[in-house]
């Protein structure tokens, strides 16, 4: 089994922001925007360098969304940032008519989101937005795992024509994949191969599955795990030849059981091949307020809770 | 175009809008009545468009030409009747209105591709947010074309208006021109009723546009003078916004004034009716 080490920690939305750093100097289209939030979006550099090409909307957020649709024609590359609750839920309708519905070229760029935005609570801490937008004809929904992957979605989004849903967070994780990777939109990345059970993270819970895989390996379970960081369009080619070999799977998500990740793997199940599948995800509740650790703790959404799904899993072979 | 000719357009205009609706009886046909003669003076004498042997030919990008966007989409039947007649589609497919598998969608959208149509509208209170990013996409483009929208006055109700209202003074989006369609009617009754938005213009003033009135919006000659004071004001640092007072269901006279045509289709005799009141002078598809 490949080990996975890291040297420092750091926040996915600081890998958004240092993409948004490159994409400026290297793509004069791009233009972003932002509701009150450039600080915790990590803009500052973008700005900077190009104050012509930064919007700040204030707090208003649906006519962020629209003036983004409006800024694509022209050829614009609008990325319109602020917290993922606010860039979702608070503007669904004019994300589905002005962006979606109207297939316009707007990244939608979204940080703090999940349980792991911690002490401001559950108003917050949005755990829906992966099922709203993957429901949206035409969006395509991506989760990297930490800031090197982020950096890297962040200017792989700016190169695809069509709306995105780019999603990140708030706490410092281990940064452990490669500084100059290429992000293939819609690849799902084989971060250990195994025989006995496939788990599928995304985001924050890559990391997590990872861990569970070393606990998993002293137990002698060989665990195969996979980074699903593009949600929609789903690898469904590589989910049908891990289960293929595993025969069970585990699915990993800072996200409601319903309508996240767990529910696109199941669709692949269902539809091809039965085997048994645990989620590991919010049991359909709000958040509250705590330290990220301790609600990934109470929530259940640790690497122990991956190993104890895996086991399940396994069992119900 | 003289205005005797522009005034031909919209009476055509005002006959495909009741041909349209009574052809899948359904649609709305007061609004679209009421701000024919905005949209025809607008395609056919005061917008800046890419036309070829006079025919106007789409752009989505709009580079180097006025734009215009449609909030209230609902009035659909008016601008997909302006753009056929303006040569964007045939105007045959006008007969194809709110049918299946038809471009001519309920509401406007960009889905089925249709030459004219820039963005989806239809869920109210989103169109002058579009054409603010329009506006400034041709400010970091250094395109001198203006970006035109309309609202209905029922759609002031919506809050994202406000935060539209907001941004574009503070920006300075001096190449913009918004409307209002002042008919003061909307579906549940009279706007005074249903939810009184009083004094939009002294709002809109507060929040920093250059306010002016078309008081006589069904008047073609009033319009296109409007419309000039309108784009005399642009380059200012401020938006524009156009009151345009109009009568819902202006030209057919048992339509005229009334919430109640609204969204209602007129069945064989209300056409009769109507077209009898309307000129053919283009030609019915």
């Amino acid at each position: 089994m490949k080990k996975y080490t890291f040297t420092e920690k750091k926040d996915t939305r600081s890998g958004f922001g240092a993409g948004m750093h490159v994409l400026g100097q290297q793509n004069p289209n791009v233009v972003a925007l932002c509701a009150d939030l450039v600080g915790s979006l990590k803009l500052e550099p973008f700005i900077k360098e190009n104050p012509e090409r930064f919007v700040q909307c204030g707090i208003s957020e649906a006519n962020m969304i629209g003036i983004s649709a409006g800024l694509t024609i022209g050829g614009k590359i609008p990325f319109a940032t602020t917290f993922a609750n606010f860039a979702t839920g608070r503007v669904y309708d004019q994300i589905r008519q002005s962006v979606a519905y109207s297939n316009k070229n707007v990244k939608i760029c979204a940080s703090h989101a999940g349980l792991t935005l911690g002490e401001d609570g559950a108003t917050h801490q949005i755990l829906e937005d992966i099922g709203m937008m993957k429901m949206l004809p035409g969006m395509t929904v991506i989760n990297p795992c930490d800031y090197n992957q982020t950096k890297a979605a962040t200017i792989a989004i700016a190169d695809y024509e069509g709306p995105v849903y780019l999603r990140f967070g708030r706490p410092v994780i281990p940064v452990f994949t490669d500084a100059d990777q290429k992000f293939e939109i819609g690849k799902a990345w084989m971060v250990n191969e195994g025989t006995d059970v496939s788990i599928f993270a995304t985001g924050h819970m890559v990391w997590e599955a990872i861990q569970a895989g070393e606990l998993l390996e002293a137990e002698g379970i060989n665990a195969e795990i996979i980074n699903i960081h593009t949600i929609k369009p789903l690898d469904e080619e590589a989910v049908l030849k891990s289960i293929g070999k595993t025969g069970c799977v585990v699915t990993a998500e800072e996200h409601n059981r319903l309508g996240g990740l767990g529910d696109s793997i199941a669709q692949v199940i269902v539809k091809n091949k039965l085997v048994p599948q645990e989620y590991v995800a919010v049991n359909d509740s709000f958040g509250e307020s705590g330290t990220p650790a301790q609600l990934m703790e109470k929530y259940g959404l640790t690497a122990k809770d991956i190993v104890n799904a895996a086991k399940r899993a396994i069992a119900r072979k | 175009m003289e205005i005797e000719q522009l005034e031909k357009v919209a009476s055509q205009v005002r006959r495909d809008i009741v041909r349209m609706v009574h052809g899948c009886q359904s649609g709305h046909p007061g609004g679209s009545l009421g701000c024919t003669d905005l949209l025809v003076a607008l395609y056919f004498e005061r917008m800046k468009l890419k036309e070829q042997d006079g025919k106007g030919v789409f752009d989505m990008n709009g580079t180097d030409e006025d734009m215009f966007f449609l909030s209230n989409g609902h009035i659909s039947p008016v601008w997909y009747s302006v753009l056929a007649r303006k040569g964007y589609f045939p105007v045959s497919e006008l007969a194809t209105f709110r049918k299946l598998n038809s471009r001519l969608q309920g509401h406007p959208t960009t889905h089925e591709h249709l030459e004219g149509i820039r963005i989806a509208s239809g869920s109210l209170g989103q169109g002058m947010s579009v054409a603010i990013g329009a506006a400034l996409s041709k400010k970091l483009n250094n395109d001198k074309g203006i970006v035109y929208v309309l609202m209905g006055d029922g759609e002031q109700q919506e809050g994202q208006v406000w935060e539209a209202a907001t941004f574009a003074p503070h920006h300075q989006v001096d190449n913009l021109v918004a409307f209002i369609d002042l008919n003061g009617q909307q579906i549940d009754g009279p706007t005074v009723k249903v939810m009184n938005n009083r004094d939009l213009g002294a709002k809109y003033e507060a929040f920093g546009w250059e306010v002016i009135s078309i008081e006589e919006g069904n008047d073609m000659a009033a319009v296109l003078k409007g419309l000039y004071e309108a784009k005399g004001r642009l380059g200012h640092g401020r938006p524009i916004m156009v009151l345009l007072h109009t009568g819902m269901g202006y030209g057919v006279d048992f339509m005229m004034g009334s919430h109640k045509w609204h969204g209602v289709a007129p069945n064989d005799e209300q056409l009769a009716a109507a077209l009898a009141q309307l000129e053919e002078t283009l030609g019915d598809y």
